[in-house]
């Protein structure tokens, strides 16, 4: 809202000291967004009459102008056309600066020499037009200051962004209120002086009715008469110019300047065009249309815009029933005032702020008078602000008439509470060390009304203007507002807590930390899918999708990280970075069952989520040389450095979207039992295509993608087993053998390593596979796998027979229970 | 032949010594003047034949030759190995800023990718994240726990629990994702972290000390400052006793903590329906330090959060008396902390994971 200084010195004494002023505003809460210094830059700015006009040769826009400034002839070069010899006009003389800057100098143009300028209204900063330059209609001797012939002042205006809750500060009275409370100068505001009375009362000359009190508590009607249409007083349109409105005519502009003014808009209604003339308060039919003052056509009652919705829109409507106006939003075009409106009908409500907003939604139109409305007007207010709209109307129509007994349809006004404030209670929300007496000092200036009680508490009667404030703490609100949020003494807060990472926000930076150490970039990408993401990537079955999607590509949950970090690598793939690991940590959204939601919704149980989130971790590796093999390796170092000893992975398990020989499910084992905690492979080469994630690979060789995802809540439920004793080692030395042993493709290195490790005992140090070998002396489903074992005894150092035993049992083991022989 | 007891035998031969230029011809050397057939032997040899008096003064002479001529070969030895090993460590000369040159840009293939080689060098955690961490960082150091929630979550928690009743016109501050889920309007993608903070409450009694990062979700369009998938962190304190001052102590507390001691925090009052009083948080512009820039539109702070004591509406929803128990709320973008920490102009670049973004920061 812009809010000009000189209205605000209407209420309160400002001074000059606008920086304070702007101040104040903030401290309360009232952000100041923006300060527009208004009509300076004048100072020097005269009124000059024009001696002559002549033509410059050469030149069809421009001429030659001879002003006298009251002292002699100067000349100057303009550009505009819209005066003649005789007029007074604005000159601005060498020298002078203008507002924005504009510094006058002395210049040449077609040869003429110029020496000043004639301004227009929008170069002296004081209105819009630019079309010509400002000629000034009354008479006033040359060399006056333009200021003082125009009757206007240098002004400051400030943009004030209100809060949604606080419907008073949408008006000038309202924000000039707090800040004279805060700056401790008295607020007040004049009766307006009323006008003539009309001869019949306004019941006879205008019938209405309420259908419905829930949407329309108060409804007042009042009729004007011999009203003359016209332009309103030059300051009454200098204000609304100044607060950002354009002057219409002198009735739509008290209308606006009330509403500017005191915050309650009113519509005034040509009477002899509304058909009755009468009007109804109703609910809208669904589907009922009407076009509005700027004339669109309106549907109603369509759609529901928030939860609760009853898609009921309050419509005026003429006394046929036909709805001439969205009530508080725009009015209807049928009876909008004209040049020759001579009655008025006046409607001055108060609307349910609720309905307002949905209807201000519903139909995507925000007015000055919705705004309002749907903030709360003072339904209190209603009285006074019809009153200096027909006082400001009566100094354009002196003749104006009032008919007398206004309409006043009262049903389930709001009533301002009464609440008691414990000073105790201030004092222990603030930390502060107010008395009651105190605590009135900061609330009577701005409107509440404080009675001590008996045991030194206060009743603090709330203004009808403040419909934010209900309840003890609100009032608090307003204390510590007018107090100064800067003077609460701060206190340094002491926890009875030593703060922590629990262990698995631990674990979680862990897993971070190893996948950077394996050269991983950490990416984000969207939760969002397009419909048809999870089929390209192997991933069938029912989907979670959201209602309103912003567009239709990001409408569907995700349910893996592998389409998001496809679509990452496909991005720097077409940006030559295309060999790349990356791996992100984030939320996936499996559909929830009925009776999930349905618990979840009783919200008795806060470890119930709607839907079972799985926090995964998902990474590719697509660097040089990678493969599955990487992102097994990967698992096995993330294994190692979560503690979790026994892994494994199983590649009978199905996993959608990976390459089949080349994929399995990663299992850890947690408390004895096996789990299935995620799946590594590579990605299927059909899907890598599809994302197009080697789009500009070196000789278009296809790319392996290594696959990663792993379910961080099951992994680190799995982890951090060990034992955090360290076992001593033995001071004898090891013996290592080799072991090569012919097992069938379909045994899994896996198997053979376990059964090795578990067959030679305590005294097995250490196995692991050091080589693979297929070809001669081999047969074509079999492969030869040599192992190390490493032997070793806490006690003593084993003897040759001891190992070569260690060995043979060995090869017993894999033999009788994988069908495995030794390779001769 | 020279007798080794003449004048100037000796000193032919520590040249001959000082003459051998490399270690095979010190060594040719060693054998010809120490050797079992060296003139020094054949001296020896010789005193077999003299009578006792005298074998023994000309013993004396010949150990002590020996003794000059061995020191001077083990001299010129250790003379010529070292030159020896500095020749060969010369050839052995590694550019070791080839390494630095070979790095080529991320993800540009530069790097032979194998597990394990430190060459692959390292990663890096997202911008965001690494925000996200600083800040738990500073919390838990200010004696705060953190804690983690759902990011699908009910009407209730978003909005009810948090005096936002149905058709509330503080909704209209949130632009909300609903979910295809019975009933309409139930289930949505929570707007802000708020909602664990009723799950804490649910979970356990005061004293509360938590805070809240997580992902939320807001349907605006995307533009520099905003994206519809943002970060924020909460914090949340109920105890007894709690004041505004506790509050305000605690903001400026973790203003200086993170962003550093020169730069300060204001409270402006504003409005929230989840809290009373409320107060919107600003911090000195990080960009020109308070003295007015166009981040901060020249007022010298920049608009980080929203705070204020929890409204007792939100303590009775989760069964805690608001008579004995009090608390304050906070909340601000990860996201934005980052974009002023790193100077992201626009946040849209986040949304590619343009991996030269990724490695910056």
């Amino acid at each position: 809202m812009r809010v000009p200084l000189s209205w605000m010195r209407d209420f309160a004494p400002f001074g000059d000291d606008w920086q304070a002023v702007a101040a104040a505003f903030d401290e309360l809460g009232l952000v100041v967004e923006q300060v527009e210094h208004v009509g300076s830059g004048l100072s020097s700015v005269v009124v000059a009459r024009v001696e002559s006009i002549g033509a410059i040769d050469g030149a069809d826009r421009i001429r030659r102008v001879v002003v006298d400034a009251g002292a002699g002839p100067v000349e100057v070069v303009c550009g505009a056309w819209n005066f003649s010899a005789g007029d007074l006009v604005a000159f601005a003389p060498v020298g002078s600066v203008l507002a924005g800057g504009l510094r006058i100098e002395r210049r040449k143009l077609r040869g003429v020499v110029s020496n000043g300028m004639l301004c227009s209204a929008r170069e002296m900063g004081i209105g819009e037009d630019h079309e010509g330059i400002v000629v000034l209609e009354a008479p006033r001797a040359p060399g006056t200051p333009i200021l003082d012939a125009l009757g206007v002042a240098p002004d400051v205006v400030f943009e004030v962004a209100a809060e949604t809750n606080r419907p008073d500060a949408f008006s000038i009275a309202g924000v000039s209120r707090d800040v004279a409370a805060w700056l401790g100068l008295p607020f007040t505001s004049p009766d307006p002086v009323p006008v003539l009375s009309g001869t019949e009362p306004t019941s006879a000359l205008v019938e209405v009715v309420v259908e419905d009190p829930e949407l329309c508590p108060r409804f007042t009607a009042h009729v004007l008469s011999e009203v003359a249409v016209g332009p309103s007083p030059p300051w009454v349109q200098r204000r609304l110019t100044l607060a950002g409105m354009r002057p219409i005519n002198n009735v739509v502009d008290a209308s606006n300047y009330v509403m500017l003014e005191l915050g309650q808009p009113t519509h005034p209604y040509d009477l002899d065009q509304v058909a009755g003339p009468g009007l109804r308060i109703r609910a809208s039919h669904p589907g009922e249309t009407l076009t509005t003052l700027d004339g669109s056509t309106r549907v109603l009652g369509t759609r529901t815009v928030a939860p609760g919705d009853d898609r009921r829109d309050c419509v005026i409507c003429d006394a046929t029933g036909t709805a001439i106006g969205v009530a508080g939003v725009m009015g209807g075009a049928s009876s909008e005032i004209t040049a020759g409106t001579t009655r008025v009908l006046l409607e001055a409500a108060y609307f349910e702020p609720m309905a307002i907003a949905r209807t201000s939604a519903r139909l995507a139109l925000r007015t000055e008078a919705s705004a309002r409305f749907e903030r709360g007007c003072d339904p209190e207010g209603i009285d006074r602000a019809v009153a200096r709209l027909v006082e400001i109307l009566a100094i354009s129509v002196p003749g104006l008439r009032q008919a007398p007994a206004p309409i006043d349809r009262r049903g389930p006004v709001p009533a301002a509470p009464v609440v008691a404030v414990r000073v105790g209670r201030v004092n222990a929300v603030l930390g502060t060390d107010l008395d009651a007496a105190q605590v009135a000092g900061y609330l009577e200036p701005i409107g509440f009304s404080c009675k001590t009680t008996v045991d030194g508490d206060l009743h603090v009667q709330v203004p009808s203007f403040r419909p934010d404030t209900t309840r003890e703490v609100d009032v608090v609100e307003e204390v510590a507002r007018h107090y100064g949020y800067r003077r609460i003494p701060r206190r340094r807060l002491r926890p009875p807590q030593v703060g922590a990472l629990d262990r698995h926000q631990r674990q979680r930076r862990l897993v971070r930390e190893v996948l950077v150490g394996l050269g991983a970039d950490e990416a984000w990408t969207a939760s969002l899918l397009a419909p048809g993401t999870h089929e390209r990537v192997g991933l069938a079955g029912a989907e979670l999708t959201v209602a309103n999607p912003m567009a239709a590509d990001e409408a569907v949950l995700r349910r893996t990280l592998l389409p998001g970090l496809l679509g990452a690598l496909a991005f720097n793939a077409a940006r030559r970075s295309g060999r790349l690991r990356l791996f992100e940590i984030g939320h996936v959204f499996p559909p929830p069952p009925p009776d999930r939601v349905r618990v979840a919704l009783t919200h008795e149980d806060p470890d119930v989520s709607v839907v079972d989130e799985r926090e995964l971790l998902g990474a590719v590796f697509a660097g040089e040389g990678d493969d599955g093999a990487s992102a097994v390796s990967a698992w096995a170092t993330l294994a190692d450095a979560l503690g979790l000893d026994d892994v494994d992975i199983d590649q009978q398990a199905i996993v959608g979207g990976l390459h089949p020989t080349r994929r399995g499910a990663l299992l850890a084992r947690c408390r004895g039992e096996w789990a299935v905690v995620g799946e590594a492979g590579e990605v299927d080469p059909d899907v890598a295509e599809g994302f197009a994630v080697s789009a500009v690979a070196a000789g278009s060789e296809e790319r392996r993608v290594g696959w990663l995802q792993l379910d961080l809540g099951l992994l680190l439920d799995a982890a951090d087993r060990r034992s955090p004793l360290v076992a001593p080692v033995s001071r004898y030395p090891t013996s290592d053998v080799d072991l090569s042993l012919v097992v069938a493709d379909t045994v899994p290195a896996g198997a053979v390593h376990r059964v090795l490790r578990d067959a030679g005992g305590e005294w097995t140090d250490a196995v692991w596979l050091f080589d693979t070998y297929r070809g001669a002396g081999i047969g074509p489903e079999e492969r030869s796998l040599t192992f190390r074992l490493r032997f070793g005894a806490p006690d003593h150092t084993l003897t040759d027979d001891e190992v070569a035993g260690l060995r043979a049992a060995c090869l017993a083991a894999a033999e009788r229970r994988l069908g495995a022989s030794a390779r001769t | 032949m020279v007798s080794v007891l003449d004048d100037g035998w000796l000193g032919e031969v520590l040249a001959q010594v000082a003459g051998a230029s490399t270690l095979d011809a010190l060594h040719e050397a060693a054998v010809e003047l120490t050797g079992k057939r060296s003139a020094l032997s054949a001296a020896r040899q010789a005193l077999g034949a003299l009578p006792p008096d005298e074998r023994r003064v000309r013993g004396q002479q010949l150990n002590d030759l020996r003794a000059q001529v061995e020191a001077a070969l083990a001299e010129r030895r250790s003379v010529l190995q070292a030159a020896q090993r500095r020749l060969r460590l010369a050839a052995d000369r590694l550019d070791l800023s080839e390494v630095l040159a070979a790095r080529a840009p991320r993800g540009a293939g530069g790097h032979r990718c194998v597990p394990g080689d430190g060459r692959w060098g390292r990663g890096r955690v997202h911008l965001v994240q690494r925000t996200r961490d600083e800040l738990e960082d500073v919390f838990v150091g200010m004696g705060f726990t953190v804690a983690d929630g759902p990011e699908v979550e009910t009407d209730w928690y978003n909005f009810e629990a948090l005096n936002m009743p149905p058709a509330h016109p503080a909704r209209g501050m949130f632009d909300t994702f609903y979910l295809d889920v019975e009933p309409p309007d139930g289930v949505l993608l929570r707007t802000h972290t708020s909602p664990v903070q009723i799950r804490v409450l649910q979970r356990r009694r005061p004293p509360v000390y938590a805070v809240m990062p997580g992902r939320c979700f807001r349907r605006e369009t995307p533009d520099a400052r905003h994206l519809p998938v943002f970060h924020q962190v909460e914090g949340l304190v109920v105890d007894e006793g709690i004041t505004f001052g506790d509050l305000a102590g605690t903001i400026e507390s973790f203003t200086a903590a993170y962003f550093g001691a020169d730069i300060d925090a204001r409270l402006r009052p504003a409005f929230f329906p989840f809290t009373e009083p409320s107060a919107e948080f600003e911090v000195t512009c990080t960009i020109c330090r308070g003295s007015g820039c166009r981040t901060c539109s020249h007022t010298g702070w920049v608009e980080l959060g929203g705070c204020g004591m929890v409204d007792p509406a939100v303590l009775v929803a989760v069964g805690i008396d608001p008579e004995r128990y009090g608390g304050f709320a906070f909340g601000f973008g990860i996201d934005r902390c980052t974009q002023m920490r790193h100077g992201i102009a626009d946040m849209r670049v986040l949304l590619d994971n343009d991996v030269r973004i990724l490695r910056q920061g």
